[in-house]
């Protein structure tokens, strides 16, 4: 009698679990809950690439400095965290103002929370459904998290923690919003310059944000005669781990569905990232007879930064090509950041804002679908919205390291510097095993 | 032949390696201790301070023959010393050195080092 009740339960599970079916709203609208299971999934796995980064990051500076590199991460998190639920997520996709957007109901996501705004609309096959807008903000609010924490790579090792904080802010305010909303939210590239993922909103403008602060602020004590070396490639290693792995929900839940170009962002993601790393360890083993697991790494986050302007818009064979290019030069920018001697840390620009752009270019003579206005139309249109990223980034970027470098103080003091982020900003040690008791 | 041994602040040692350097001497030894002297610094945990009883010092070792040994005490004065003079500065000591062999050629003494 048991078994025969059980049977029956468990075919009964079986059926609910196996055929998910969507939910009716109140007003018959209907949830589409395979797609958002895979948005809450990318949401988390967006937000995994942040301490991702800080491990890549952390491991790459001198161990005084381990803790402070990562502290820019993880307070990437809490300060992002907070100001994209009061008023980033209204000024990126509110109602458009020209610079900025804005709209009251998105305001701490009050309206978004249930109700009318709590639905928001994608076509699944053809049917009108929905997914729950907090799912859509909060994904959206993970990208802006990461990108000031991109940027504390050019200027690692040297800046105080209280003026790194309100830089972010600042930052995320007026330099991330702006372009989010320009390019997303409905603002005037909105539809013309293809930027699946963040290319342009993420890298590019990270890539510049770090070039200027790392120029304006100067060198690290000692740069580039005093060696400094990494303190952990092995965090470093599983860091860039974290990373490709959260890319999926990066790019691949850019396509805010489940379906078939979910599937081919997957796809490229996976192939430019590999392609990436590939170029360049063949690369460093013809020019250094040695391929390193640090230019493994580097090649493997050009492939994933190149294709993620292009993500849903080219085939596999595109994301090779792009993501081969874009090591090639990458490696090569690094090389004329040797020869330049200016101290982009943690190759900011180097990676992300090179990758940004050979992507962003790129992928105008790979696409799948070519749209009506041809080629050379969308090419140019690409050219815009880099030329507009990284020219805004820059400029916005230079006027706020300039006021926060005034006003509160944003590089270190030298003795500070010298005895390291960790006991000087924090009051910690990083490797306490380092110490005999 | 002397074998200076010096314990330093961690952040000193590149000031102090950049002074040596301009002083000629470029041979060393360097390993990261912990040690305990006059001075005490201040950590956080969770809401305390805390004042760790052994903390992280650098420890110079370096070889030399009798003329450079005030050479390099000069020289690492100079660099390790924060300002005027702080607790916390670090100590040198100068042991006699019995014998001093590369190990590629079996040099001994003097020209060894």
């Amino acid at each position: 009698m048991s078994r025969t009740l059980w049977a029956i339960s468990f075919i009964l599970v079986f059926c609910t679990l196996a055929f998910p079916q969507p939910v009716q709203a109140s007003d018959g609208v209907t949830i589409d809950t395979g797609t958002t299971a895979w948005m809450l999934t990318s949401t988390a796995l967006v937000l995994l690439m942040v301490p991702g980064l800080a491990m890549f990051y952390g491991g790459l500076v001198r161990t005084k400095n381990v803790l402070g590199t990562m502290m820019h991460s993880f307070a990437a998190m809490a300060i992002i965290g907070v100001l994209w639920v009061v008023c980033g997520y209204a000024m990126c996709f509110g109602k458009s103002f020209g610079w900025m957007g804005w709209d009251w109901q998105y305001f701490f996501l009050n309206g978004i929370d249930h109700g009318e705004g709590a639905r928001y609309s994608i076509e699944v096959n053809g049917h009108a459904m929905v997914i729950p807008t907090l799912v859509f903000a909060m994904f959206q609010g993970k990208f802006a998290i990461i990108t000031p924490a991109l940027i504390a790579g050019a200027f690692a090792e040297r800046v105080r923690f209280r003026g790194y904080c309100i830089f972010i802010a600042l930052w995320s305010l007026l330099v991330y919003n702006p372009l989010a909303h320009w390019v997303w939210g409905g603002g005037f590239l909105t539809g013309k310059a293809i930027d699946f993922a963040g290319g342009t909103v993420i890298h590019i403008s990270a890539g510049m944000a770090g070039l200027v602060t790392a120029l304006y602020l100067g060198s690290r004590r000692g740069y580039p005669q005093t060696a400094m070396h990494p303190n952990n490639l092995v965090m470093t290693l599983m860091g860039a781990g974290l990373l490709w792995v959260g890319w999926f929900g990066f790019n691949a839940g850019s396509s805010v569905a489940s379906g078939f170009q979910t599937a081919q962002a997957l796809t490229v993601t996976q192939t430019a990232a590999a392609a990436g790393a590939l170029t360049w360890i063949l690369i460093e083993g013809i020019h250094l007879r040695k391929a390193t697991s640090l230019g493994l790494v580097s090649g493997i986050l050009a492939g994933l930064v190149a294709i993620t302007p292009a993500a849903g818009d080219v085939q596999p064979y595109g994301a090779v090509i792009l993501g081969a290019v874009a090591a090639c030069c990458c490696y090569c920018a690094i090389q004329v950041k040797n020869k330049l001697s200016y101290d982009d840390s943690l190759d900011v620009f180097g990676i992300h804002g090179i990758a940004g752009i050979v992507g962003a270019i790129g992928l105008s003579f790979l696409l799948r679908d070519v749209p009506e206005h041809g080629v050379a139309s969308q090419l140019w249109y690409q050219v815009q919205g880099v030329v507009v990223s990284i020219v805004y980034a820059a400029i916005v970027t230079l006027v706020l390291v300039v006021i926060v470098e005034k006003l509160f103080r944003f590089r270190m003091e030298q003795a500070n510097e010298m005895a390291g982020m960790d006991h000087s900003l924090h009051g910690e040690h990083g490797y306490g095993l380092l110490n005999l008791n | 032949m002397k074998l200076i041994t010096a314990i330093i602040q961690p952040q000193k040692l590149d000031e102090v390696r950049e002074e040596l350097i301009k002083s000629e001497i470029y041979r060393i030894t360097v390993s990261r201790c912990t040690g305990r002297g006059q001075a005490e610094t201040i950590d956080l945990y969770r809401g305390q301070e805390v004042a760790p009883d052994l903390q992280p010092k650098v420890r110079l070792d370096i070889a030399c023959n009798d003329e450079w040994v005030d050479v390099a005490v000069q020289a690492i004065l100079r660099a390790a010393r924060h300002g005027e003079g702080e607790v916390g500065d670090g100590k040198i000591f100068i042991t006699p050195l019995e014998e001093c062999i590369r190990i590629r050629t079996d040099e001994r003494g003097g020209k060894a080092i």
